[in-house]
């Protein structure tokens, strides 16, 4: 569903401290199912997961979304796509403090303007099936790392996004949340998205809800994968 | 409809923006009321043929702007300042205002 | 169009719950601004209705008015001036003006003594031995109709006066401090002789010839200076710019200090508001979309400041005369008139208004907001 072809991407081309994060990839992303990036800090894995996730675009190669070649285009166009396709999970959460829980969550879903009720509906729904119903009115930040994750994922979700896309989600949890991240993980594969992370915990690349585990090193694709 | 906060917002602003067209209404309304006044207010000006208002009696110049002669104060420019700002700084001297009738005797020419 | 709507409603409800957060802060912030739009629109308010006022009344007033100058001095009109002015062409109505200023120690006050020329009729006509005064001197004095006033002259010669009237309140404006006495009266007690007056006042046939007419009686009395209506009205024109300068000068130290106030608020973005805008980009808002809540943000604001000062101050200015200026405007005298100002608001000034307190809050909310909105999305992931 995702295809990359030989994807290079530079930070401060030009000058003095240009940096080549991504030296050629070529990877496909198949739908409905879990691929992990892995590899040590500094490989690229993060970078290689802005551009899957139309943040931002490649110095060169393709990015093709289903049929269409997405590399190309401007930024307005880029969002639209973003906000309809992924959905985020960061590594902090990066919940907007002071906010309730349901207003964080019903945040990306405020510039495609749908109907208030509905979203209220569906943004409760989410914070139900993630066990967090009787917490939606307390501020992000009274909430427990965990509870703030999950808040970040059902954000991720409040605009049913085919892909959900997650930056290190178990950098900051202890391991029975982060068993508890990957069950959650486990049902969203089942309810048909397409989920694409980065980890080097041990307990996310083992997994077996993870499909397939993509190993990256100094921007390049590690044979060895699974 | 009140629980979300833009409705509420909406709210508050229609009901000032009623308040501020109000304004318009009231001083249509209160205009009227006070056409009979205004008309005998030109009246008095007419008959007794006044030049001013009387809005500072403090001074000469003051209370008839129009008229003090050229050395007066404010006839330079009436931007100019005599007693402001020094004067709401400082009331007018206490001896003077005492020995008022005196001084007045010693100034009796009319300027 | 339906979902253009429902999505500037989310952005407002999204800027209402960010600006909840620092509750106090912004009612604190929205409350100076009120304030600041208050004392503008009440400023505004006050001298354009006066100044409207004091041009519809004024234009009653005499159309010509002869001063005699000496040595810089506006003197007594000899004897023989008023035939003199009589062989001018053009000049419809003479007339010799008593008037002229007496101070009262009981109550430290300034009074303006008048002889209304015995033709009048209405107020005009006061009989010998009596007196009408002006609401101001009637309050001061605790007067009523009837009662018995006396006033020692400037010569020391004591004066006995029954009021025989009182001006109405409404006409305070124009005659809060006038007394009005025979002419009799007014001879003896300044001592002025028969045939001397004060000045003349004018009136010609034709209003356009006004100013050829003035240049004839400058032609024939060399020591005259001439005041014309027109300059009268222009008077009180600048005469209010200047009070209203004055509260100017009092308001622009406080409207400084809301413009470094509402600078700093809206311009120096905290890390904390640069990261909440990053997050915002990161989970698919454009960078309009950004902009468009923080417009709101200002809007709202702005609007809601504005409405409200200018309520405000329409009920301060119109109901509540002004109290607030009273201070000001009064300076040292002692009698100080109370009217109630008929209001004329002028869309103009209110637009000129509405520009300038709403226009700058909203760009400088928007302005240090645009330097953050186009940071890339995948800046929090990098950071």
């Amino acid at each position: 569903m995702i295809k990359l072809t030989d994807i290079r991407k530079a930070y401060h081309q030009g000058q003095h401290n240009e940096l080549w994060a991504l030296n050629g990839i070529d990877l496909a992303i198949e739908a409905n199912k879990v691929t992990a990036l892995s590899g040590p800090s500094g490989s690229g894995k993060s970078t290689l997961l802005t551009l899957i996730g139309c943040m931002a675009r490649p110095t060169s190669g393709r990015v093709q979304l289903g049929e269409r070649d997405i590399s190309g285009l401007p930024e307005r166009f880029l969002t639209d796509i973003r906000r309809k396709t992924f959905g985020f999970v960061f590594q902090q959460f990066n919940l907007i403090a002071g906010l309730s829980a349901r207003d964080n969550v019903m945040l990306p879903a405020y510039p495609l303007g749908g109907d208030w009720r509905v979203l209220h509906e569906r943004a409760d729904a989410l914070l139900d099936s993630l066990k967090l119903g009787q917490r939606r009115h307390a501020r992000v930040e009274w909430l427990s790392g965990g509870e703030q994750q999950r808040v970040a994922i059902a954000r991720a979700l409040i605009n049913d996004p085919q892909v959900v896309i997650a930056d290190e989600p178990t950098a900051n949890l202890d391991t029975a949340l982060s068993r508890e991240f990957m069950a959650i993980l486990e049902s969203l594969k089942q309810q048909g998205k397409t989920i694409i992370l980065t980890s080097h915990d041990p307990l996310v690349v083992e997994s077996s809800v993870v499909d397939r585990v993509v190993h990256l090193r100094d921007g390049h694709l590690v044979e060895g994968g699974r | 409809m009140l629980s979300r906060k833009s409705h509420r917002a909406f709210v508050l602003l229609a009901l000032l923006l009623a308040l501020f067209l109000l304004t318009f209404a009231d001083a249509g309304r209160y205009r009227a009321g006070r056409a009979a006044a205004l008309q005998q207010n030109e009246q008095i000006v007419a008959q007794l043929g006044l030049t001013d208002l009387c809005l500072f009696t403090e001074a000469r110049y003051t209370r008839h702007p129009s008229q003090a002669d050229l050395q007066s104060a404010f006839q330079d420019h009436p931007l100019a300042f005599e007693h402001f700002p020094s004067g709401s700084l400082l009331p007018p001297p206490r001896n003077l205002t005492a020995a008022y009738e005196n001084l007045d005797r010693k100034t009796k020419s009319a300027d | 169009m339906k979902t253009w709507i429902a999505r500037q409603k989310a952005l407002i409800d999204f800027t209402l719950s960010s600006l909840a957060r620092r509750k106090l802060k912004n009612l604190g912030l929205l409350l100076v601004y009120t304030v600041i739009v208050f004392l503008l629109a009440s400023v505004m308010l006050y001298t354009h209705a006066l100044r409207h006022e004091a041009a519809q009344v004024l234009k009653n007033s005499p159309e010509v008015i002869v001063q005699r100058m000496v040595a810089g001095r506006h003197d007594l009109i000899p004897p023989g001036y008023l035939e003199k002015l009589g062989r001018i062409r053009g000049v419809q109505n003479k007339e010799g003006r008593l008037w002229g200023y007496f101070y009262d120690n009981v109550v430290s006050a300034n009074y303006t003594l008048m002889a209304p020329s015995p033709e009048e009729h209405g107020f005009g006509r006061v009989a010998d031995g009596t007196i009408v005064i002006g609401a101001a001197v009637a309050r001061e004095r605790g007067l009523v109709p009837g009662n018995l006033i006396s006033f020692r002259s400037y010569t020391g010669k004591l004066f006995v006066f029954t009021v025989a009237a009182v001006l109405p309140h409404e006409a305070e404006l124009v005659s809060a401090d006038l007394l009005l006495l025979s002419e009799a009266d007014f001879r003896a007690f300044f001592e002025i002789s028969a045939g001397y007056y004060n000045d003349i006042a004018l009136s010609v046939a034709n209003p356009q010839e006004v100013r050829n007419i003035a240049g004839k009686i400058s032609e024939t009395l060399p020591d005259a200076r001439i005041i014309l209506r027109e300059e009268v009205l222009r008077t009180y024109e600048s005469i209010f710019n200047w009070r209203e300068g004055i509260v100017l000068v009092l308001l622009s130290g406080s409207i400084l200090a809301f413009t470094i106030f509402a600078w700093e608020k809206a311009s120096g973005l905290s890390a904390e508001e640069k990261r909440e805008i990053g997050i915002l980009k990161a989970i698919g808002w454009e960078t309009g979309d950004v902009l468009k809540m923080k417009l709101w943000e200002g809007a709202l604001v702005s609007l809601t400041a504005f409405l409200l000062g200018y309520v405000v101050a329409y009920f301060h200015v119109f109901h509540f005369s002004a109290a607030l200026f009273e201070p000001v405007l009064k300076g040292w005298s002692v009698l100080y008139p109370r009217f109630e100002l008929v209001p004329v608001v002028d869309g103009f000034q209110i637009a000129t208004l509405f520009f300038f307190t709403v226009f700058p809050y909203t760009v400088a909310t928007i302005v240090p907001i645009w330097r953050a909105a186009i940071t890339d999305p995948d800046a929090v992931m990098r950071g």
